[in-house]
């Protein structure tokens, strides 16, 4: 099987780690060769941060580069727009719409383009956006934003629900797993 | 049983299953997670020590003592811990030694981009270069072996690539090793007399670490079908060639970066019409295969900066590169890191910058200070060179920087190498002005404990070292405490430590509001009735306050109730009341 791609990218502190956890545990019981890469340290505090997940029969960089993304699952629009030449020719953007000022545009230094979510379609880009942490909110915790778009993305894929439940399961606390799951079904459904 | 291991973890893994009973390490990006993986296994002593040198000789010592040890650092630790390690290089080793260094091309969280290769030649200690997580494990238990059979440290090379990436891995047992310790002065006492009967053991010992170089398993070739290239390369290069090439070229893979073998490598380029070396960073390899009069291509064509990737690799190879996706025309504005919401630095920096003071700053979270709009930091150079730095500046002016500069530092970065500075500070009688950022936590690696904490690396509590105390000790009479959050109380006390005709400290206290521990308060609230737009608050480059448009479309200031914490500091700057803080009884 060839190398798929998966970049999660978004804004330090949103919980992207605990959706390439989920990612890596599920295919892991498929049995792929697997390779997860993060951020760690100075580029966390708020800063633009990428994950990628590689997998297939054997996986040789940790990274995903330009044209190669299968899948970006994006956390915030802004970052979905700055990582769109990852994409894969036929690859889709999964995007939260959620908007979080950087600090250039919150001192006035830059602008936050203005109807991004369109921009992102008029430039060819296969891009599916929905407000994912409206329904995070609705599973009982905005936290829950990971696995609402990790819920999305699930429908791309052969996966069965069990599985997908049953590495939801294995990465959350237990207090935390009816919403969490809760959250994995919005996702699904959005 | 196969698991996704990250590579600091696998190191770990490997250091439990070769029976390693001592660590101590210093955190630092991207090694941190090596030591607090290891601190899970009980079997474990482990231990955060104040700077890397100190672990380094402290992992000799349990050596000496005949248990496995292991110390941890980032690349720019080694060079602290080089002292110990050019000379533990001479008395080799009891029970095996290894000593983890992680590199960051592309400086992701470091600041500057050295090759620690480098130190492997120039101690003369072997140094393997695991490219995946389960290399890892593999060659952090080959690593303690090659200690013990050839009587030497041995360095083992991470990168943040190979540190901060999972692959499958398949965990083992754990053996157990012990040495009995017998006195040998001439080994291990480095007098002159004995370290010149030392250093022939050393060349020697480096000779028959070629010879290994030669037949070890894990420099090896995988062949390809096309020999009109051959490709030598390590570590996390080495995937980049794969992914790009797969079997077509020849690939050499070098496990020990040093000593690199000879006749292997000379084989290797008869059998290939080009010889390409591809690694990050310096010329290492290259370096080596010139040595031996080869012909090669190398950084003529690999840049010595930057990380690489496999479109980089396919580039410079001349093969094919996917052509990259669609983007937007708009400028996408970057996103820097940035100080929390309620961080107890950003009042510091904001008064400082508002005093106009000069600050020779650290390395630690507070060097976003360094960052618009507080852009309050004039220098930042390594661990510790804040109050050293300042006390050169102050002395050198003669008088005329007295008053208006400060050294910034944190508490772990104060205890890892600031002490020193200060007790030259008071021997030497500067007029300087120092600043301990003290927020009860080492933060920017991820909260790690340290000696002003009061809890040790497992989490039980210990001998907290009192930062008051210690200043007074090494010769500091002013020394004042002040917090944070309070802005008046903090430019008083900048101001009259300035005036002060001596040395003095302020430690600004207040625990980092990441911490676990830290209760928040309700976030501010704001009216924009009463802002008057002034943006006076923006000022402080709170990510929680922003300017945003009313019914009638001027620009107002408002508060980000997810990101808030309530400290406070908004609300003092604020002269038309339209900041507040929330009361408590709603």
């Amino acid at each position: 099987m060839k190398t798929s791609n998966i970049m999660i990218v978004g804004v330090g502190g949103q919980g992207s780690l605990l959706a390439s956890t989920l990612l890596g545990r599920l295919l892991l019981t498929k049995g792929y060769d697997i390779k997860v890469s993060e951020v760690h340290g100075m580029s966390q505090r708020g800063g633009s941060v990428v994950t990628y997940v590689r997998f297939g029969d054997k996986v040789y960089s940790p990274v995903i580069d330009k044209g190669e993304a299968d899948y970006i699952v994006s956390f915030e629009l802004l970052e979905a727009a700055r990582w769109t030449e990852y994409l894969k020719k036929d690859g889709k953007l999964v995007a939260n719409t959620q908007q979080i000022n950087p600090m250039p545009v919150i001192t006035g230094a830059a602008q936050y383009p203005e109807n991004l979510a369109d921009k992102l379609k008029a430039a060819g880009i296969n891009v599916d956006a929905f407000d994912a942490l409206s329904l995070a909110e609705q599973a009982g915790s905005s936290k829950a934003v990971n696995i609402v778009l990790m819920g999305h993305l699930s429908r791309s894929f052969d996966f069965t629900l069990d599985e997908w439940l049953d590495a939801i399961e294995k990465s959350v606390p237990a207090k935390f797993l009816e919403l969490n799951k809760k959250a994995f079904m919005l996702g699904r459904e959005a | 049983m196969k698991q996704l291991m990250l590579g600091n973890e696998a190191v770990a893994r490997g250091l439990y299953e070769a029976g390693c009973a001592f660590v101590s390490s210093y955190p630092g990006t991207p090694s941190t997670e090596i030591t607090e993986a290891i601190a899970k296994y009980s079997e474990v002593y482990a231990e955060w020590a104040p700077n890397e040198k100190v672990a380094m000789e402290s992992a000799f010592g349990a050596s000496l003592a005949g248990k496995r040890s292991f110390c941890g650092m980032k690349h720019v630790g080694l060079n602290v811990s080089a002292d110990p390690l050019f000379t533990i290089a001479y008395t080799g080793v009891n029970a095996g030694m290894v000593i983890g260094v992680a590199d960051d091309a592309g400086m992701h969280s470091s600041q500057n981009e050295q090759d620690s290769r480098h130190y492997a030649r120039a101690a003369k200690v072997p140094m393997l270069e695991p490219a995946d997580s389960a290399e890892a494990i593999a060659f952090a238990k080959l690593a303690y072996e090659l200690s013990e059979q050839f009587d030497t440290p041995v360095l083992l090379k991470m990168c943040t690539r190979v540190s901060h990436s999972q692959s499958v891995v398949e965990p083992g047992e754990r053996i157990e090793v012990s040495k009995p310790y017998e006195k040998n002065p001439a080994k291990y006492i480095m007098m002159p007399g004995n370290a010149n009967k030392r250093h022939p053991v050393v060349e020697a010992r480096t000779r028959t670490l070629v010879e290994w170089a030669e037949t070890a398993d894990i420099n090896r070739v995988e062949d390809g079908s096309d020999h009109s290239r051959g490709i030598i390369t390590s570590s996390t290069s080495y995937q980049y060639v794969k992914e790009v090439c797969g079997d077509r070229y020849p690939v050499m893979k070098l496990g020990m970066i040093w000593p690199m073998p000879e006749k292997k490598i000379r084989d290797f380029a008869a059998s290939v019409e080009e010889l390409v070396v591809v690694e990050e960073l310096d010329s290492f390899i290259e370096a080596h295969c010139l040595n031996l009069g080869l012909k090669v291509t190398g950084k003529e064509v690999f840049p010595a900066i930057d990380e690489f990737s496999q479109n980089l690799v396919a580039q410079k190879l001349g093969m094919n590169v996917p052509c990259a996706g669609c983007k937007v025309d708009d400028a996408i504005p970057a996103r820097p890191p940035v100080m929390c919401a309620g961080c107890p630095h950003r009042s510091l920096y904001y008064t400082l910058a508002k005093n106009k003071i000069t600050v020779i700053g650290d390395i630690g979270c507070y060097t976003l200070g360094a960052v618009p709009p507080l852009a309050a930091v004039d220098s930042v150079v390594c661990m510790g060179a804040s109050i050293s730095g300042a006390h050169g500046f102050t002395k050198a002016l003669q008088g005329a920087a007295d008053g208006k500069t400060v050294a910034v530092i944190g508490d772990s970065t104060f205890m890892h190498s600031g002490i020193t500075g200060l007790v030259n500070v008071a021997y030497n009688e500067s007029n300087t002005t120092v600043i301990i950022v003290d927020n009860s936590i080492t933060g920017m690696t991820g909260h790690q404990q340290n000696p002003t904490t009061g809890m040790n690396l497992k989490g039980d509590p210990c001998t907290k070292i009192d930062l008051e105390t210690l200043c007074r000790a090494v010769g500091i009479r002013r020394v004042r405490v002040v917090d944070p959050y309070d802005l008046k109380q903090t430019e008083t006390a900048i101001k009259e430590e300035l005036a002060a005709p001596e040395a003095s400290v302020i430690i600004s206290r207040r625990p980092c509001a990441l911490l676990k521990y830290v209760k928040h308060n309700k976030p501010v609230t704001f009216d924009t009735d009463k802002c008057r737009s002034c943006k006076l608050c923006m000022k402080i480059g709170c990510p929680a306050i922003s300017m945003t448009a009313d019914a009638s479309g001027k620009m107002k200031a408002t508060i980000d109730n997810t990101l808030c914490t309530g400290c406070g500091v908004c609300t003092q700057l604020c002269h038309f009341g339209a900041l507040n803080m929330a009361k408590e009884a709603e």
